[in-house]
Parts: structure tokens; C-alpha cells; sequence
């Protein structure tokens, strides 16, 4: 970071600047012209809060797409449809036992169990063959959504967050004072999604955590970099690629039962999140972890304020995001080549 | 003696060198309206040529360079539009109502000028990215077209968009769009295989196969891709024209994902490898699509799933033969000529 303040000056304080500007919008009191310019502060804020938790939710499913596609080489584009069974499966977790947290386990195991199906059944079997199992797992991802749509039907499901977790909380952000007392009115956010994303937010850092500090994440780091010298140290790659594979599946339903309870399962949503996870892994960088985070909360804000500020065109901004990348840093922003 | 042949060949007419079988499928489909009746024409033969064409773009690109695009249809579905917003709909506030001979060839060229630019950023990136960002490309451009209604006309799209009545004949009569169809299935098709093996379709193989020693050659790796991409969305928008005139409507249902992945199925059912394959597959696929809700309902099953039998033969084919239906057909002819006795395939001799 040093480095970089040294050798660019100019973007440093450009950036610096930008930075203080964005505190100042989300902190301070606006004034009048700028309401009259841009809205009401509340309309802010809240595309932020909903863009950077939607971000949380776009981490969760772009970091096990990018986990896999890292180690495995392998577009698994059926992703979405894991995602999508995530939330079915935790919807009838929770219908069941009663507990939402339920939820979690039971979609993790359960999709984590079907990721180990089709990487023992399909992808071992097709290894080093990037383009047919790309499209395998397209074919695996017609199947799913159709099986899906069978034994679930069309209809909107939507996880009831418990009663402990549910309603608003006040914030310490201020949107404006009241006419009357000039006491500052403060904003209130779900609770629940403020609570996810912290968890995603964890669940990231312990990530990067294990992947970095382990002696399991030394070895996936190893096979991302070359699987061939990692099995010929007799390290058993087999395995590692299964639990990834297992993880990264898993993650998915997980993610599945928190885009649950944020908005709803129904047939559709496995394109969109696949789309959104590709579009976050693109930004983000193929691979990295980090890289993911930072996609997601790009991707999440961008569209958030694209659709609070110009609807008709929030799906071209998310796409302008993604072509500027390409065309300056094909590899994505953290990506490494 | 092969090589004798090929010199004698040299020295027929360029007519007595089109192969038998060439011949017996001119033929067949030329004199079909004789025996077929309306719907096989327009429904059935019509639907495949127009999503052979498209599928062949594909092929185009994925067979000779290696370029697997899922944005066919989005290109595709951009000549549709243009078409309906230069030329005539039932949209009068969109649509300009230019005469045909200017709205086609604009519609042409946007649409190449659209694969161009995709062509541009995808090939920054190789083999599996390539699909990523075509699939992201093909989604933006589907919800891009539903939510604008100033130039796109949003979920509703375009409607009434017919053929003009060229010649005085009325092209969406059955017959007429059949030849219509035939006639540019078949210009598609002998372009690509002239192509495949001109200087420009040798040197796209060349780059498919190692692009690094075509680079040290002394090739431009980067513009003979793009240039692909460019070719591929002439034959892709010609495919596009078709589909809106036979269905004369376009909307953002028929650019959708499903459509782009339903482009990609066809293609690698087919086989990549020859451009036959794209009509191979687009027959097969018109044929389940047609059927499938019959034979379904014989089965026992609901009639709607029909994507199911797609996905899964997909799969199928994906996964037990990689060169698609016409990979299935060179299986079958080796396992024919291989000997009985030694259980060994035999060899060309």
C-alpha cells in the first residue's frame, strides 16, 4: 500500500478523497441541495445496507464456485441449481423441525452430499477435459432445474426468519432530525440481514483463515497451483478435490437458505445466482477467495444502487462493471496470472 | 492409390466432385413439399434449417476455433430486433418502417458489428472463460431487452414482423418459407465449409490448435478470433432474420437463456466437428421439442417435462460421446468394418 501511494501520488489522493467523500455522505446530516440532487439520504442508505448485504449473499455462492473453479479447473455451472436445492432443502429443514437454524446444517450436508455424487460419478471420470465437463454440468443444471420444478412446483417459497431475529433494528446512522425536537432520527435495518452478513463476513475470514494457516489449505493451495507435482508428492489429491467439491457445494446451500429468507426459493433463481456468481468471479478474479468478497460487494452495491437510481438500466450497469474489468484486467481484480 | 484418386479428381468438373450422398439430400429436400405436408414444411423442416443456421454459427466458432460462445442467440436475436425496429411491426411508435433492402443489411450489420464486439472481449480470455462470459453477456442482453422500452419494447417485443412480399409471392406461405429457409440453410452451409478450408479457415484451426506457435508463425491470433466471431454473427443474424419472419415476432423470450443453452445443446448434439452437425442436431432437437409431449404422455409422464428428456439426453450424449451424434454414426461405421476375427478395427488402407 505504501508502495503504491509512493508511485502514484495522484490516484492515492484521488482515492483518499472519494473515501472521506463517502464517510461524509453516510455520516453526516445531509444538506438540502444534496437531497435535492440525489434523494433522500434514508433511499441511500439503504441501497448501500441492501447492496453490501446482498453482497454477503453473492460472497457465499460465488466463493464456492470460485473454491472449485480454482482448485478443479472446472466451470461448475450448475452451481445455481445447487443454490437452488440449498433453499428447498432448508425450507422443508425448517418447516420440519421448527428451527431456522436447522436450516443450515441440513442444506449444507445435504447439498455437500450431492456435490460428492457428481464429482465421484461425472467429474473424476471426465478429468482434464475442461470443455465436456462444462458441459456436463450444463446438462446437470437442465435435469436439476426440471426435477426441481417437478417435485417442488412453481410456487414462491419463503423462509420465515425466527421471531428472536426478525423486525428492524436501530442503527447509528442518522438520516435527518425531527422538525419538532431536532432529535436525530437514526435508521432501522433488518436485523436479520445485518445479522447474515456479519456471519458471511466471518465465514469468509475463517476461509482465508484455513486456507492460509493449515495445513488443509496448504494443500488446496498447492493443487491450485500444480495438481500433477502435489499427487506425485503422494499427497492424495483424490481426496482434497472431493472435499472441496463437498465444501464448495455445500456453501451453495448454505447460500441457498440465506437468499431463503432474504427474498424467496422459486424456479429461475438458480440462473440468476449462477449468473451472479459468474459475474462476481469474473470481476473478483477466477480462484481467489479474496477476490470473490470483493466482486460480490461490487456487484451487490452496483446493483442495488442501480435499481434505486436508474431501474432501467441497473442490469447494464452490473454488466458495464464486468466489461470495464475485462477490457483492463482480464484476469478480474485480484486474480494472479 | 488415394493420392491417384485425388489427382484424378483434380481434373473433373468441380460439379462431378460433389459426393453421392450430397446429391440424394439435394434432392430429397428439394422435391419435399410434393409429399410433405404444410406443417412439416413451416414447423418442422422450417424451425430446423433456422436453428441449424444458428447452431452453425456455433460450430463455426467451436469446432474451427475452439471458441465456445453461448451469445448466438443474443446475436441472433439482435438481427430480430433490428429487423422489427428499421423495418415494420405492430409497434408503430418503435418501429421506422424502412423498406426491406434497408433494414436487412442494417439488421445484418449491427448484428455482426454486435458479435464483433463480444468476439473482442471474449477473446481476452480461452476455452472455459469463454463460456462464462458469453453465458454473462447473453443474460445481460436478455434482461437488457426486457427492461427497455424505448428502443427494445421491453417484455412485450415486437409483434407482425412478416417478410416483405418479394416477387409477389408471400413468403411465410409454407412452400415459400421452405425454400426461403433451404435456400439459406444451404448458403450457410457451403460458406462454412468453403471457409473451413480457405487460408482464413486454416489458419482459425491453426490458432484452435496452438495458438502460441500460430503467433511465432507470424499470425494475428487475437483478429483472426475476432474476425471468427464477425463471420459467425453474419450467419447467426441471417438465422435470427428467419426465426423472426417464421415466428414474426421477437421478444425477450426468444433471446432468454434457455434459448442460448438450447443453441449450445443443439450444436454439441449434432457433433462440432463437421458443419452438417448443427442440422443434424437442430432436426433432432425440432423433433423432440415436437414430440416429446406425445411420447411423454405415452410413457406415463406429464407432457411439460420436456426438458427433462432434453437435459438428459444432453448428458447422454455429452458424456458418452463427445463428437455428438455424428460421432455416434462414426462409431457405428467402425464397429461395422471392424474384422470379425482378429476383433481389431481395421485400418485404412
Amino acid at each position: 500500500m505504501r508502495i503504491f501511494a509512493r508511485e502514484h501520488p495522484i490516484w492515492t489522493a484521488i482515492i483518499g478523497f472519494a473515501a472521506l467523500v463517502f464517510v461524509w455522505l453516510i455520516f453526516a446530516l445531509w444538506p438540502p441541495f444534496l437531497v435535492d440532487l440525489i434523494g433522500k439520504k434514508k433511499v441511500f442508505l439503504s441501497a448501500l445496507l441492501n447492496g453490501i448485504t446482498l453482497g454477503g449473499l453473492y460472497f457465499l455462492v460465488a466463493s464456492g464456485f470460485t473454491l472449485i473453479f480454482g482448485l478443479m479447473r472446472n466451470v461448475n455451472l450448475a452451481h445455481g441449481s445447487l443454490y437452488l436445492f440449498g433453499g428447498y432443502v432448508g425450507y422443508f429443514a425448517a418447516e420440519w423441525t421448527g428451527y431456522w437454524l436447522m436450516a443450515f446444517p441440513v442444506a449444507f450436508v445435504v447439498v455437500g452430499c450431492l456435490g460428492v455424487l457428481m464429482q465421484l460419478y461425472v467429474f473424476r471420470k471426465l478429468e482434464g477435459q475442461d470443455l465436456r465437463q462444462t458441459l456436463v454440468t450444463i446438462g446437470i443444471s437442465i435435469v436439476l432445474a426440471d426435477l426441481m420444478l417437478w417435485g417442488f412446483g412453481g410456487d414462491f417459497y419463503n423462509i420465515a426468519a425466527p421471531s428472536w431475529l426478525s423486525g428492524p433494528m436501530e442503527t447509528f446512522i442518522a438520516t435527518g432530525t425531527k422538525r419538532s425536537t431536532g432529535e436525530l432520527i437514526f435508521l432501522k435495518y433488518p436485523l436479520v440481514r445485518i445479522v447474515i452478513f456479519f456471519a458471511a463476513v466471518v465465514l469468509g475470514v475463517s476461509m482465508w483463515l484455513v486456507l492460509n494457516r493449515t495445513r488443509i489449505g496448504m494443500l488446496v493451495r498447492a493443487g491450485v497451483d500444480d495438481r500433477e507435482m502435489l499427487s506425485a508428492t503422494g499427497a492424495r489429491i483424490q481426496i482434497v478435490f472431493l472435499g472441496v467439491f463437498a465444501f464448495g457445494a455445500g456453501l451453495a446451500g448454505v447460500a441457498g437458505v440465506v437468499g431463503g429468507t432474504f427474498q424467496s426459493v422459486a424456479p429461475g433463481e438458480d440462473i440468476r445466482f449462477l449468473l451472479a456468481s459468474l459475474v462476481v468471479v469474473i470481476v473478483g478474479g477466477m480462484g481467489s477467495i479474496p477476490g470473490a468478497a470483493l466482486g460480490a460487494l461490487i456487484i451487490g452495491v452496483a446493483e442495488q444502487f442501480g435499481s434505486v437510481y436508474f431501474p432501467t438500466y441497473a442490469v447494464v450497469l452490473t454488466f458495464l462493471i464486468m466489461v470495464v474489468v475485462l477490457a483492463f484486467r482480464p484476469q478480474g481484480l485480484m486474480g494472479g496470472k | 492409390m488415394d493420392n491417384a484418386a485425388s489427382i484424378n479428381r483434380k481434373h473433373l468438373a468441380w460439379i462431378e466432385r460433389i459426393p453421392g450422398q450430397y446429391w440424394a439430400v439435394a434432392i430429397l429436400l428439394l422435391l419435399m413439399p410434393l409429399f410433405a405436408g404444410d406443417f412439416v414444411l413451416f414447423q418442422i423442416f422450417g424451425w430446423t434449417f433456422i436453428l441449424g443456421i444458428i447452431a452453425l454459427s456455433l460450430m463455426f466458432l467451436a469446432g474451427y476455433g475452439g471458441m465456445v460462445s453461448l451469445v448466438q442467440m443474443s446475436v441472433a436475436g439482435m438481427a430480430g430486433y433490428m429487423l422489427a425496429i428499421f423495418g415494420d411491426s405492430a409497434v408503430s411508435q418503435v418501429s421506422q418502417g424502412w423498406p426491406w433492402f434497408l433494414a436487412i443489411p442494417l439488421a445484418l450489420a449491427i448484428a455482426c458489428l454486435f458479435a464483433t464486439a463480444v468476439g473482442w472481449l471474449a477473446v481476452r480470455t480461452e476455452g472455459i472463460y469463454t463460456i462464462m462470459i458469453t453465458l454473462a453477456i447473453a443474460a445481460a442482453f436478455f434482461y437488457f431487452t426486457r427492461q427497455n422500452y424505448d428502443i427494445f419494447n421491453g417484455f412485450s417485443g415486437f409483434n407482425s414482423v412478416v417478410p416483405p412480399s418479394l416477387f409477389g409471392v408471400n413468403w411465410r406461405d409454407p412452400v415459400a418459407f421452405y425454400y426461403l429457409s433451404l435456400f439459406w440453410a444451404t448458403v450457410s452451409f457451403l460458406a462454412v465449409l468453403y471457409l473451413s478450408r480457405a487460408p482464413f479457415g486454416l489458419a482459425l484451426q491453426g490458432v484452435r490448435d496452438n495458438p502460441r506457435r500460430m503467433a511465432a508463425l507470424g499470425y494475428n491470433v487475437t483478429a483472426h478470433r475476432v474476425a471468427a466471431y464477425a463471420f459467425s454473427g453474419l450467419l447467426a443474424g441471417v438465422g435470427g432474420i428467419l426465426l423472426t419472419w417464421q415466428s414474426t415476432q421477437i421478444s425477450p423470450g426468444t433471446v432468454g437463456i434457455g434459448a442460448a443453452i438450447d443453441i449450445l445443446v443443439i450444436a454439441v448434439m449434432g457433433g462440432l466437428r463437421h458443419p452438417i452437425g448443427a442440422f443434424v442436431g437442430a432436426f433432432v432437437f425440432v423433433l423432440l421439442k415436437t414430440f416429446a409431449r406425445d411420447f411423454l404422455l405415452i410413457l406415463g409422464l406429464g407432457g411439460e417435462r420436456f426438458q427433462l428428456l432434453i437435459g438428459l439426453g444432453f448428458l447422454a450424449i455429452v458424456y458418452f460421446s463427445p463428437d455428438g451424434i455424428l460421432g455416434l454414426w462414426d462409431k457405428l461405421r467402425n464397429w461395422q468394418k471392424r474384422d470379425q476375427l482378429l476383433e481389431q478395427k481395421e485400418r485404412n488402407l
